[in-house]
């Protein structure tokens, strides 16, 4: 299991777009891609979900990646949030 | 003749007959179903045709409304792919053996419920937008597909309240106009009315659905909101010469995009935009402003609830520094006070608030406020072209100090290696008639200076601009006015710095020779004001 934590810089926080491109993104791994903010939580797939969240601009999440391909996907979810959000 | 009021969101008349849009929301039927697969895949192709008319609604968006814009209907589709909500789907056809149509109207109803109750205005306007999906795959289901438009003729298009999908779908060509009984100016609908330079009226309420009918005689006027039934031939006079001048008067400043800002005898001048708020830069760049003269940087500290983050102000600066690609862009370090006020500053009620703790004098007995605002402005600067300013300036050791924190936040930038750009011009607002009267000494300690007309006349008049009962007093054409702005103008081409004016005077077109006259290199103005005035200026012979 890979875990990592980003503060979130996109003025709008996790907004519909990004939170699209983020699921589609997470769709690529075969590992399970958890978003954690303050005991609530999200898999990555899952667009509303993570809308849902309502994570905002400054606020810190935790994400959580586990699987087969881990190295791989944790590396590249962790380069996909410092461009997109 | 009957007279309607709403909210005009896009200036413009139309005359013509009115069209009714309804949506096939006949409510949905629950219906018992024994074949639930027949029924899985009935909502599959229907979402498979749903996502189909996404992409070409997006196609259409593209080419009418822009990128940005369209953006949506891209987001339309990933959420119809979205797989809670087809499990959702999914669950109740199996579950509770109903048909789709029904547990897409169910699934619809608990995702917009989920944003409706968040805490954030831009999560819950995602509400609609499931709204607005579910719709279509059920028009799918059902069959009807959504109401085409009846008629050949242009046609006022009335609706209860159009969803952004339906707004782009109908064909430009045939839309005179959009009235809806509800919906609010900063919906989708309204920005995208916005961008396709149709009028439209929000928010008339439901009597006037209820009193129209297909094919009634109507004046819509998105200037005012109003919507005229059946008018009299006065109205109608009326408005047709309004329309004829706003064609007339569009058409002009259309021809006026792309020109320079240049007198008949060759004087140029710059004009840039005054802006509050990232979301002007679009009224900026369709106007063709040279540059933003005066962003206010308090929207930052007004919108939050607690002292907005280094972060954050650094990110809100780059994004208008790259949105406006290069062109010069004049921050107005915090002007908070006044009637400006913000409860977490914790600012004491002040008998005389205009003469009182506020700008600068905030910003220079809080050192810590004003250096995290000048860290995200000098971090922000290397992705544009930036300008600082500072305002309610009077003396010189207030700049001094000022420019010794600039100093200071730049040294720290050094040490920590973060880039700054060192094209940064740095000026002054001259707005009190102290800062006019040794403007000689100011002028060599900075770029430039803008003139802020507004408290400028306030302060020297002796007159408060928020009392109605004296405005008469309250003349910003007074001579001792303008000649501040004169002696500033001298002092500061003395000293090798420019002079702009970024108060409302700057777009008062009576005055635009005499500023001209006096030099004056810069005028900051309202968005909308920004071709009017190229004209005015286009119009003017200094020679004679």
């Amino acid at each position: 299991m890979k875990t990592f934590t980003y503060t979130i810089k996109d003025e709008v926080g996790i907004h519909a777009r990004p939170a699209g491109l983020l699921a589609k993104k997470a769709k690529e791994f075969e590992s399970v891609i958890t978003i954690d903010r303050n005991g609530k939580s999200a898999a990555a797939t899952k667009l509303m979900a993570l809308m849902g969240l309502g994570v905002k601009c400054g606020e810190t999440v935790t994400v959580t990646v586990e699987g087969a391909d881990e190295d791989k996907a944790a590396a590249e979810m962790e380069k996909f949030f410092s461009e997109n959000l | 003749m009957t007279r309607y009021v709403g909210k005009g969101v896009y200036g413009a008349v139309a005359i013509g007959r009115i069209s009714m849009f309804r949506k096939n929301d006949a409510a949905v039927q629950r219906v018992r179903v024994e074949d639930t697969k027949e029924e899985i895949s009935r909502f599959e192709a229907a979402k498979s045709a749903a996502s189909q008319q996404l992409c070409e609604i997006y196609e259409k968006a593209l080419k009418e409304v822009g990128e940005t814009n369209a953006a949506i209907f891209e987001i339309h589709q990933m959420m119809l792919e979205d797989e809670d909500y087809n499990e959702s789907v999914c669950n109740i056809i199996e579950n509770q053996q109903v048909n789709a149509e029904y547990a897409v109207a169910v699934t619809a109803d608990n995702f917009s419920e989920m944003f409706s109750a968040m805490d954030d205005a831009y999560m819950q306007a995602r509400a609609a937008d499931v709204r607005d999906i579910s719709n279509r795959v059920i028009a799918n289901l059902s069959g009807t597909g959504f109401a085409a438009q009846n008629s050949d003729d242009r046609m006022i298009i009335c609706a209860d309240d159009l969803a952004p999908s339906e707004t782009v779908s109908l064909d430009k060509d045939k839309v005179l106009a959009f009235v809806t009984a509800h919906g609010s100016s900063n919906s989708h609908t309204a920005i995208l009315a916005r961008n396709m330079n149709i009028p439209a009226v929000i928010g008339v309420g439901d009597d006037f659905l209820s009193a129209v009918n297909e094919g009634n005689e109507a004046i819509v006027d998105g200037f005012t909101g109003e919507i005229f039934i059946s008018p009299d031939e006065e109205t109608r006079a009326r408005l047709l010469k309004k329309q004829r001048d706003d064609l007339n008067k569009k058409r002009l400043l259309q021809e006026l995009k792309g020109k320079e800002n240049i007198t008949l005898d060759g004087t140029r001048i710059k004009i840039y935009t005054n802006i509050g708020s990232i979301d002007n830069i679009g009224a900026v760049l369709l106007n063709d402003a040279d540059g933003v003269g005066l962003f206010r940087s308090e929207f930052l500290y007004l919108e939050n609830s607690d002292y907005p983050t280094e972060e954050q102000q650094f990110s809100a600066y780059k994004r208008v520094l790259e949105s406006m690609a290069g062109k010069k862009v004049i921050i107005r370090t915090l002007d908070i006070g006044a009637d400006k006020q913000v409860d977490y500053f914790g600012l004491k009620k002040e008998a005389n608030p205009a003469l009182g703790y506020r700008a600068i004098r905030i910003c220079l007995t809080r050192p810590d406020l004003f250096t995290t605002q000048l860290r995200a402005l000098f971090r922000a600067s290397v992705f544009g072209n930036l300008g600082i300013m500072f305002p309610m300036i009077t003396s010189v050791s207030e700049v001094q100090q000022a420019l010794q924190m600039c100093e200071q936040v730049k040294n720290e930038l050094k040490a920590d290696s973060i880039e700054y750009s060192d094209k940064i011009e740095i000026g002054i607002m001259i707005e009190t008639p102290a800062a006019a009267m040794i403007s000689d000494k100011l002028a060599p300690m900075v770029d430039f200076f803008s003139v802020g007309t507004n408290d400028l006349t306030q302060y020297t008049l002796a007159c408060d601009r928020q009392n109605p009962e004296i405005e008469q007093f309250c003349d910003a054409h007074h001579e001792a006015v303008l000649r501040f702005i004169e002696m500033s103008a001298q002092n500061a081409h003395k000293n090798g710095a420019w002079i702009g004016i970024c108060g409302e005077l700057a777009a008062d077109t009576t005055l635009t020779e005499t500023f001209l006259r006096m030099g004056i290199d810069e005028l900051s103005v309202s968005p909308s004001f920004v071709l009017p005035l190229r004209d005015a200026v286009r119009k003017i012979d200094l020679s004679k």
